[in-house]
């Protein structure tokens, strides 16, 4: 290339740096009014609002400072709702992980009409929470519900699933579990063919056989994915509310009462207790959030 | 090895069967008469069929005035995040201006505050624009996304710098590139990212309840709520609810499986 035309070309380039912030200005601004208004402005004002009391007409109250967090987060009321999501948490992640690496292994096999299971397998993936909770309460319901009309045919007493309180977390669980098993399998797949079909047909030519193979091949290099989908499960663990606002309303004697629903339930009648709960919940979802960037971050790392 | 085979086909229809039932249950269960539902397992193979479970959800939830308020809310939400995502994508990957990895990071940083950490003061600064009950309330929150900024951002990036020479020496300006090259070229991103947020948009559901109250606004996800209250006696209408608001998703998975798949997996494997 002649030199005149890149000299000229690296004017241009300079001329242009001092003329183009305004237009990025005004490519940014619809995006940074929304986050400004409606992401970062709340967040603070979320923290702040934490530290009054509410009055008893839902108004904001007095001002109590941080102290007003010890006393909201050592409240019996909010332990217990922390200690029901934790439970949940544990209930739903580590079954939707295990279940969703199972139905992935299957679609991933080499068959005739595999695509047609696979969609199947993702179908959940099309359901919205309400939709969802709406199927669930039409199979769970006590008395002619599917579950207990089959539970009866086979001699066996019908369950109460919903309003009992050993069983009412339960049910939510499943019903959660199933309600993701859509994109747990979706993003567990694409991390299965992301696995080079040579490493594989080298180790099966050394002589291991499929469950070595899974194991020393497939497993290691699908761990980030699972580590990805482990943290968007505990997130949504953690976000989770409206299968307990369709299924349970929390009950009975609170023991499906999580976190966000907790919240929801004081944010307009007591708004100061809510946002310092949310502060909480807002800290655990940070966290792990950091957790999945780490992973993220090195993955594009080998990446290169 | 015959044997092998059938045992897989056995193994996946097993589990095929047991995902798929309770979408199954409530379809048949929706289009059956409500005496049908208690005849198990006969309710499983319908034998006639009726259109009365639709009828009556419809007008007990209200749905189809909440079905246009979702399809309106869904529509200016799609088009608001897309468009702003595109016009901060652009200006990530082609504009130069100071500080731009402060605020890269900044947007970046919306990813990690949770909607439902928010509600409480969302929900003040709403009621006290005197939004509560409006559209408004329903679209504004939701007008830009880092996710899909950071989306096109990355098939921008892609967009190979001799088209962007090419550009510049015929002439084009921003603008001209903007809708020229960078746009059409990173289709299949904005593609993954458009049928997304259309699912995300329309299965809304915490918000929407928290901030609208009347009929006129609030979302078919909302109405449910009220046949999930009258299920006691009748089934045909949870099912047939869950049928009508599943509908448009069922169809969206139906003919962008690809893009949806595409959207759902950029944030674990492309990384």
């Amino acid at each position: 290339m002649a030199v005149p035309v890149q000299a000229g070309g690296a004017e241009v380039v300079v001329g242009r740096r001092k003329r183009e912030w305004p237009l990025a200005v005004i490519l940014l601004l619809p995006s940074a009014v929304v986050f400004g208004l409606f992401v970062f402005y709340p967040l603070a004002r979320t923290i702040q609002l934490g530290m009054y009391r509410s009055d008893p007409f839902g108004g904001l109250g007095r001002y109590v400072g941080p102290s007003q967090y010890w006393d909201v987060l050592t409240s019996e009321s909010f332990l217990r709702s922390l200690g029901v999501t934790l439970k949940f948490a544990a209930l739903t992640v580590p079954t939707g992980l295990g279940l969703g690496l199972g139905l992935a292994v299957l679609g991933h096999q080499q068959l005739r009409g595999i695509g047609v299971y696979r969609t199947i397998f993702s179908s959940t993936v099309a359901t919205s929470v309400a939709v969802a909770s709406l199927m669930w309460l039409t199979l769970l319901n006590p008395s002619i519900g599917l579950v207990n009309q089959a539970l009866t045919k086979l001699g066996h007493e019908p369950i109460i699933f919903l309003q009992r309180p050993g069983w009412a977390l339960v049910s939510v669980a499943m019903a959660t579990v199933w309600q993701n098993l859509g994109f747990t399998f979706i993003v567990i797949s694409a991390g299965l063919q992301s696995v080079p079909d040579e490493l594989l047909e080298s180790a099966r030519i050394d002589g291991a056989g499929p469950w070595r193979r899974f194991r020393e091949v497939t497993l290691p290099l699908l761990s980030p994915t699972l580590l990805f989908a482990f943290v968007v499960l505990s997130i949504n663990a953690f976000q989770t509310f409206g299968q307990v606002d369709l299924l349970t309303h929390g009950g009975p004697l609170h023991s499906t009462e999580l976190l966000v629903y907790h919240v929801f339930q004081r944010t307009s009648n007591d708004p100061s207790t809510a946002a310092a709960e949310a502060v909480v919940l807002f800290g655990i979802v940070l966290l792990l959030t950091l957790v999945q960037l780490r992973v993220l971050e090195r993955r594009v790392h080998y990446g290169d | 090895m015959a044997t092998r085979t059938i045992g897989r086909y056995a193994l996946l229809t097993f589990c095929a069967v047991v995902v798929f039932l309770p979408i199954y249950v409530a379809v048949v269960i929706a289009i059956q008469p409500a005496a049908r539902v208690v005849d198990f397992p006969g309710v499983l193979l319908p034998k006639s069929l009726t259109l009365e479970p639709f009828r009556n959800a419809m007008r007990s939830g209200n749905l189809g005035r909440y079905l246009v308020n979702s399809g309106v809310v869904t529509a200016f939400i799609v088009g608001g995040q897309v468009i702003t995502s595109i016009l901060a994508a652009y200006a990530f990957a082609f504009v130069q201006f100071p500080f731009k990895r402060v605020v890269f990071t900044l947007f970046l940083a919306t990813l990690m505050v949770p909607a439902e950490a928010t509600i409480v003061a969302n929900y003040e600064t709403i009621q006290h624009f005197g939004w509560l009950d409006s559209y408004q309330a329903l679209v504004m929150p939701f007008l830009a996304t880092a996710f899909g900024t950071f989306l096109i951002r990355q098939a921008f990036l892609g967009v190979p710098q001799d088209l962007r020479d090419a550009s510049a020496l015929d002439g084009y300006g921003h603008w001209g590139f903007l809708r020229g090259v960078a746009v059409p070229l990173a289709r299949p991103a904005i593609a993954a990212f458009t049928v997304f947020s259309f699912l995300l948009a329309w299965n809304q559901y915490l918000w929407p309840l928290l901030v609208t109250n009347d009929d006129a606004h609030r979302t078919v996800q909302i109405g449910l709520k009220s046949l999930a209250g009258a299920n006691v006696a009748n089934l045909n209408l949870p099912a047939a609810g869950a049928v009508i608001a599943g509908l448009p998703i069922f169809f969206l998975l139906l003919f962008f499986q690809r893009h949806l798949v595409r959207g759902l997996t950029s944030g674990a494997v492309k990384g």
